[in-house]
């Protein structure tokens, strides 16, 4: 009976092992302000987060799908429309052809969206070592990691929806020494988190590397460590990636709650009409 | 839709007029009023309002979303985030349609099941059963087809994976790839006729859902007993009593199907579908959508790329043949032993294939499909006829009536409730 025992126990350990074959470790679970079903984003930390975005990602990944009057809309980083003016005037915009046949370079507008740090793909990728650093838009939600059974059930109850920024998170800090023994080939980066354990992409963050708002004594809002700013661009990702989360969250709160009352109305309906019907069987 | 005669009566002069030239007013209500329903049906039974109600809201939140999608290689992902990001309330219209497919085939799954588990496919119902198959394969094609739009990653590589498995098929499987590809290769008029066809199917849908509900309304509801209708006494008329219990039952299904749409929008989908197509990078893994993934263990459990194609078509073929195939003449598993045990591993072997459907196809993986396979198949082709002959059912009750006043008592029958396992102690 033992025997049999470990073998099945064998067997189950023989089915699980692909999934370990990849080699990258599995993200910390991380809390965010915008998780669960009255989350929302934190203003102060998706202002810090575009802040890091602008210093230091964007210098080589675009953020094509957003304008800069987004960053004014509700629900995102909230910044004046002032402020939006000002920032997008700070972008040189390439515009026309104006009547004369020409294109012309103007200072933006809060409707252009943010300008691309490359002319195309083919220049971005001649840039960084032959692969393209992908749009940044919807990164959040485009990557994700392997939650595997019987996780992946029960996320489903618990509303887990944070596995891209949990995996974003871990990537930006992932950037450890290779373990003994581990080849990273040349214009490789070996990552913790990153599929393969070789990112292309070298170490973007570092512990003071951006500046961030000073509270009255003169500290920082926010520590400036790579976690932090890993955390906060992350978030400000999700933003980008979702702008009508707080929308869709406020929304859903209430449809909750209509369904439920008139699901509970039309209960007792039901048992009202269906009690002619025991009466006659009666 | 109706064989039982109308009660209905034209009250006022014009409903007089108009019932002498078009009788519509008596058959909607001989079908949806008067029409007798066993009286002992529980909540299984109110799928089928919940698809249709599901049918409804795909096509109306897909004609707002054709508002605003543009069906071009180039355009198409751009479109989607448009309708996501700056369209009012596009985000909401767009997620509701998303997982609105799921929701749609969580319903079609139980109610297919139910039919398996009551018997529902026995004669008199075969033609309805059979339509119903024809349903769940237009909605695969559509949802299938839907998928693609968006044009990600996974709607590209999608798309290329399945076009290619049609090529397997002899004779006629290159012109059809080539008349879905329109062009060499999955591609820009791929995504049209893909579009075109998508807006087309759910019509279709529509038509046939009209064929299956007369084809229903002949023979009437089966129920949890199998037993006929005998007496005016097994029977209820559908309006008050079914009409109430499918709109509690489709608010209550809502309510699940919101938690998805406001809560868990992108779980049932793909972090790769949110990458723009591009034929140059190969996903990972290419996965279909959660409700394709017992086919596609299935397909893939074959070594052999045709006999793959065949087995995955012929998992769903087989379904239409069940009518001739279950040899019991006793409708409801309630009232068979042997039958029920084989139910529910039936429930698990398509649970393993679909687990095994996510999983990549190598080592441990692709032999367990290989069994559970073969068991999908054993099950219907072998189990399924021997057991009728083998196995020696529970005493029927003489009526629907008798079952219910039974369990009313507390004592042996059929709870009309919601119960998964009805109760089988005779």
């Amino acid at each position: 009976m033992m025997k049999r025992t470990l073998l099945i126990a064998a067997a189950m350990i023989g089915l699980a092992a692909p999934a370990f074959a990849a080699g990258s470790e599995a993200p910390p679970m991380l809390k965010w302000s915008f998780s669960g079903p009255f989350g929302t984003f934190d203003r102060a930390q998706i202002q810090r987060g575009f802040k890091v975005y602008r210093e230091v990602c964007s210098s080589c990944h675009s953020l094509n799908y957003i304008a800069f009057r987004n960053l004014a809309q509700p629900g995102g980083p909230e910044f004046s429309e002032a402020q939006v003016k000002a920032l997008a005037a700070e972008y040189k915009i390439q515009d026309g052809p104006n009547d004369a046949g020409d294109m012309f370079e103007r200072p933006g507008r809060p409707a252009d969206h943010f300008p691309a740090p490359f002319p195309n793909e083919n220049a971005a990728a001649a840039a960084n070592g032959g692969k393209a650093p992908p749009d940044l838009s919807l990164m959040a939600k485009a990557r994700t990691y392997e939650r595997g059974f019987p996780w992946f059930i029960l996320d489903v109850f618990r509303q887990y929806a944070e596995n891209g920024p949990d995996y974003l998170h871990a990537v930006l800090t992932g950037y450890h020494e290779a373990p003994a023994g581990f080849q990273v080939p040349t214009g490789g980066h070996y990552n913790a988190y990153f599929p393969g354990n070789i990112i292309a992409m070298p170490k973007p963050l570092s512990d003071g590397q951006v500046e961030y708002p000073k509270d009255e004594s003169g500290k920082p809002q926010a520590p400036e460590t790579v976690d932090q700013y890993s955390r906060d661009v992350t978030a400000f990702l999700m933003w980008t990636a979702e702008p009508h989360l707080e929308a869709r969250k406020r929304l859903g709160f209430q449809a909750m709650l209509f369904l439920i009352v008139l699901s509970g109305l039309l209960y007792f309906t039901k048992k009202k009409v269906w009690a002619k019907a025991d009466e006659a069987s009666a | 839709m109706s064989q039982h005669s109308s009660t209905y009566v034209p009250k006022s002069a014009f409903a007089k007029w108009f019932e002498s030239r078009l009788p519509i007013a008596s058959l909607v209500h001989s079908s949806f009023i008067a029409y007798p329903v066993p009286r002992n049906i529980n909540y299984f039974w109110t799928f089928g309002a919940i698809l249709s109600f599901m049918l409804v809201s795909q096509i109306l939140t897909g004609v707002f979303l054709a508002m605003y999608y543009t069906p071009h290689a180039s355009l198409a992902f751009q479109s989607v985030e448009h309708i996501m990001r700056d369209v009012n309330f596009g985000w909401l219209i767009r997620y509701l349609h998303a997982n609105g497919a799921s929701m749609f085939f969580v319903a079609v799954y139980i109610h297919i099941f139910r039919g398996l588990y009551y018997g529902s496919y026995k004669a008199p119902r075969e033609i309805l059963w059979i339509l119903g198959v024809i349903i769940y394969g237009l909605m695969m094609a559509t949802a299938f087809m839907g998928y693609v739009l968006p044009w990600g990653q996974m709607s590209f590589w999608g798309a290329t994976v399945i076009t290619n498995i049609l090529a397997a098929i002899p004779v006629v499987g290159d012109t059809i790839q080539s008349l879905l590809w329109g062009g060499y290769s999955v591609g820009n008029p791929t995504l049209n006729r893909f579009f075109s066809i998508h807006y087309l199917l759910p019509f279709m849908i529509v038509g046939v859902v009209i064929l299956h509900v007369w084809a229903l309304h002949v023979p009437g509801q089966n129920n949890p007993t199998g037993v006929p209708i005998k007496s005016s006494k097994d029977a209820l008329p559908f309006t008050p009593y079914a009409t109430i219990k499918d709109i509690f039952a489709t608010a209550v299904f809502l309510i699940f199907f919101a938690w998805w749409v406001f809560y868990l929008p992108n779980y049932l989908g793909h972090a790769d579908n949110y990458v723009p197509a591009n034929p140059a990078v190969t996903p990972a893994h290419i996965v279909p959508e959660w409700y394709f993934l017992p086919f596609y263990a299935i397909l893939r459990a074959i070594p052999d790329k045709l006999g793959g194609v065949i087995a995955m078509f012929a998992s769903i073929a087989v379904l239409a043949f069940l009518p001739w195939l279950d040899t019991s003449k006793v409708r409801s598993t309630s009232y068979r032993p042997l039958y029920k045990q084989f139910f529910w591993i039936l429930a698990a072997d398509t649970l393993l294939l679909g687990w095994l459907g996510a999983k990549p196809p190598e080592g441990w993986y692709v032999i367990v499909s290989q069994i559970a396979t073969a068991y999908y198949f054993i099950h219907f082709l072998i189990i399924l006829p021997v057991l009728g002959f083998i196995e020696r059912p529970l005493p029927l009750p003489n009526s629907i009536l008798e079952a219910v006043t039974a369990s009313k008592k507390g004592g042996s029958g059929i709870p009309a409730g919601a119960n998964a396992e009805p109760n089988s102690k005779g």
